[in-house]
């Protein structure tokens, strides 16, 4: 394991990248110490520039640009977090019981995975959260549910892969029941993949929930990058901060997460690489 | 003495820090002459590979790289040679055999094509010249009708045949010297022994030098004109084929040479007559399993493949039958219906009475603890994230053993097949593969059962290996009152551990008897087929005559 950690560290980019989000997590995790009041409260008169009053300027509404970026963290972190785990979860259910039996319940199962992918994921996430209403957890539910099929694919492939392999047979012969051999034997095996392609998930996620926000569709009462850049564009020749730094965040936070999903896929198939 | 073809001066290879030792090769100094096989012999580990890569320059650079030494080839040293004349000397003149050809060839493009390249590049010849040309090398390796068979893909081909088509490829340059790594190692033994011939024979016809690598004194016996043995990255001794395989000098030697599984038979002997004669564990009678054939998604007409076409057989408490035939003759496939990974379409499997043949996975569950199997794998057959102690402890804990007791079992079950009951904490990969073969061992062990099914658990080792790994199944045998079915391809390995054999060809038994008979008199045509196609069997018998 020493060998997994030296080479994802020793990777400037993902060294570079992990500084960034902790960054990023602290300062969302920090928010309410930072940036004390409220990021819809009206603290100053709008468009004031930033580096004067308000290290970010204001909006159109005079609220601060800084502590709405910092509750935006919040927002877009957590959504996106907590919509990839339950993608992860629903994801690795499907395809593992996919994989691992075959046959029709494999059928079945991809052909539904199969009409998920079908429609075009962002315009389903948008139908998603109007018939559900704009909530934080609608966001979560449709983001989900457009993430999960990639998941499922992924998992399947792998259980297959590892299902053929000796030692499941080994299990097999010893007597150990279907659902100890997946949960002990397949699935960890199948782990770095699914790492992977999580954390590449995350990254998704967050460009998803900007967009929904952007759209208006985001939750009402939470302060989010996405809003911030829906509610700046209207001004963007006259205010153009009010657009270009949380556009900034947002593309700085996406590209850290793929550096480190990337990083994680060198590291731990060190063979790509290596000979 | 004719003069050398490869000269190899003192030769270093460098590993990088990571590994077990600083130098794969530690100063080898070695001559191929021409017209003549050099085989080079050492167990895996021993650098023969990497010696064979570092003469086309093929070593993983940069973590493994030359760190002495010459090698002269034509008047030049291969080392030092810039990059575009090495790929000239690459196929053109110096030609490699792969062990897997199933791996070396490329499964998208046509056997004829992928000859044609190694044409294109080093030839000025013209499209119809060169199709002449594969036509006859193809003919040349005994590929039936090389009119038609330049047009099939890889998978098409049987596992001899694509061996076949990459001495082909060696071949259709007239190299001066050919590098073949272990390259009938993948294949069954009457494979084998036809590559064997092919490639003595060409040899012959076309004086081409052969530096031939394996493991296995057999093969070296049948093909060899001089041995050069390696151990740990040096010589140990380069003599001509005759004097060491009759005489070997050093101790390295003799110990390979021992380690060749004999081809005396194995009598009934230390059972007494009424104690072999005891009750049935195993009946099989009239098993039959079908799979449907590959590749007939689109025809209207299913093609169903017969694996095993009514096979009946029976094993006696603590009696070992071996199954002896080449892949694809369907004792796998038994071996799965027995302990339950496949379902037999027909037919009985009575274990002590009871048919389990047909149950399903949860109601076979009760019956597992009677028989374990031991994979032919060792590296894939451990969960590579579960430790030793666990993955032996599993099987009992699964039974209702509490888990403290299952694992100082564990411990006792380490000692008993020869390994430090202190690797308990270890994982799998710190391990070699005969020692993992040995966790495989213990973990079949674990459940207590009465019968073992062992499907090729050391043709994946070396020889060295194999011999104390079978030295262990047999000794275990006797201390637990073990029942075996042992299914091999090797007839020197089923010899060596089972006192009664089942020859197996296309899902059927063809012949069945004690070993002693089925050697001294084989009554079926292909049994005879088998034991001639032993490697190294004169030399063998040349040994006991010498001996007695």
């Amino acid at each position: 394991m020493q060998g997994f950690w030296q080479r994802f560290l020793g990777n400037p980019r993902v060294a570079l990248s992990l500084l960034w989000l902790f960054f990023i997590v602290a300062v969302a995790a920090a928010a309410p110490l930072l940036a004390p009041t409220s990021p819809f409260a009206i603290v100053s008169k709008p468009f004031s520039p930033p580096f004067g009053e308000f290290l970010l300027g204001t909006d159109s509404l005079g609220r601060s640009l800084l502590a709405g970026l910092i509750y935006g963290a919040r927002t877009s972190l957590l959504i996106a977090i907590i919509a990839t785990l339950a993608a992860v979860a629903f994801g690795t259910l499907i395809g593992s019981v996919a994989g691992f039996y075959g046959g029709i319940i494999d059928d079945v199962l991809m052909r539904l995975s199969e009409f998920f992918q079908t429609i075009p994921s962002f315009i389903f996430a948008i139908v998603l959260v109007a018939i559900l209403s704009p909530s934080a957890d609608s966001l979560v539910i449709a983001i989900a549910t457009v993430s999960w099929p990639p998941i499922a694919r992924v998992v399947r492939g792998e259980v297959m892969s590892i299902k053929s392999r000796e030692f499941v047979q080994a299990a097999i012969v010893i007597g150990q029941r279907d659902v100890a051999i997946l949960v002990g034997q397949v699935l960890p095996n199948a782990l770095s993949p699914l790492i992977v392609t999580g954390s590449l998930l995350v990254a998704n996620a967050i460009l998803i929930e900007s967009a929904l926000s952007f759209l208006g569709l985001g939750a009402p009462n939470l302060m989010s990058w996405g809003f911030q850049i829906g509610a700046g564009r209207a001004f963007l020749r006259d205010a153009w901060w009010l657009v270009t730094v949380p556009g900034v965040a947002i593309l700085l936070t996406v590209l850290a997460i793929n550096l480190v999903g990337e990083g994680l896929n060198d590291a731990l198939n060190p063979r790509l690489r290596d000979l | 003495m004719s003069e050398p073809v490869l000269t190899i001066e003192n030769l270093s290879v460098a590993l990088p820090s990571w590994a077990d030792r600083p130098l794969a090769i530690d100063g080898i100094s070695l001559k191929v002459l021409r017209k003549e096989i050099l085989c080079v012999v050492g167990e895996s580990g021993s650098g023969k590979s990497v010696m064979a890569k570092s003469i086309l320059r093929l070593l993983p650079a940069p973590h493994v790289c030359v760190a002495g030494g010459r090698i002269m080839y034509e008047g030049k040293d291969l080392l030092t040679l810039p990059l575009e004349d090495i790929r000239a000397v690459r196929g053109g003149r110096i030609a490699m055999i792969f062990q897997e050809p199933m791996v070396a060839l490329n499964p998208l493009m046509t056997i004829g094509r992928q000859t044609d390249e190694i044409l294109e590049v080093h030839t000025r010849m013209r499209a119809a010249e060169r199709r002449k040309r594969i036509i006859e090398v193809f003919g040349d390796v005994r590929l039936p009708e090389p009119e038609h068979i330049v047009g099939s893909y890889p998978h098409e081909l049987s596992g001899g045949q694509r061996q076949r088509v990459m001495i082909a490829m060696a071949l259709a340059l007239e190299p001066s010297l050919i590098i073949a790594d272990e390259p009938t190692t993948a294949l069954d033994v009457t494979t084998q022994a036809q590559i064997l011939r092919l490639l003595k024979e060409l040899q012959d016809r076309h004086g081409t030098a052969i530096l031939f690598i394996t493991h296995d004194f057999g093969v070296v016996a049948e093909i060899a004109d001089r041995v050069a043995v390696m151990h740990q990255g040096k010589l140990v001794e380069q003599e001509k084929v005759n004097d060491v395989l009759l005489h070997p000098r050093h101790q390295y030697t003799r110990a390979l040479i021992a380690a060749v599984p004999s081809l005396t038979p194995r009598r009934i002997a230390h059972r007494s007559p009424s104690q072999s004669a005891g009750p049935l564990l195993l009946s099989v009678s009239g098993v039959e399993k079908t799979y449907p054939a590959r590749g007939g998604q689109f025809s209207l007409s299913r093609r169903r493949v017969s694996a095993v076409a009514g096979v009946s057989l029976e094993i006696a408490k603590g009696r070992s039958l071996a199954l002896v035939g080449e892949s694809g003759s369907g004792k796998s496939t038994l071996a799965r219906c027995i302990v339950g990974l496949e379902r037999a379409d027909r037919g009985a499997i009575v274990l002590e009475g009871t048919n389990i043949a047909g149950l399903s996975r949860a109601k076979l569950r009760p019956y597992r603890k009677a028989f374990q199997m031991i994979f032919q794998d060792p590296f894939a057959s451990l969960n590579p994230r579960w430790c030793v102690a666990d993955i032996i402890a599993q099987g009992p804990i699964i039974n209702g053993t509490p888990r403290k007791t299952a694992l100082g079992q564990a411990a006792e079950l380490l000692r008993l097949v020869g390994l430090d009951p202190k690797a308990a904490r270890r994982f799998p990969h710190e391990f070699s593969g005969g020692q993992r073969q040995r966790i495989c061992i213990a973990r079949a062990l674990a459940v207590k059962p009465k019968l073992i099914i062992a499907d090729e658990p050391v043709s994946a080792l070396d020889v060295s290996v194999q011999k104390q790994v079978l030295d262990l199944l047999d000794e275990l045998r006797t201390t637990f009152d073990l029942s075996m079915l042992f299914i091999t391809h090797d007839l020197r390995v089923a010899a060596h551990v089972c006192e009664e054999i089942a020859v197996m060809k296309d899902g059927l038994i063809v012949e069945r008897g004690a070993t002693a008979d089925i050697f001294a008199t084989p009554r079926n045509e292909y049994t005879k087929a088998l034991l001639a196609a032993v490697p190294g069997r004169e030399w063998q018998q040349n040994v006991s005559a010498l001996r007695n």
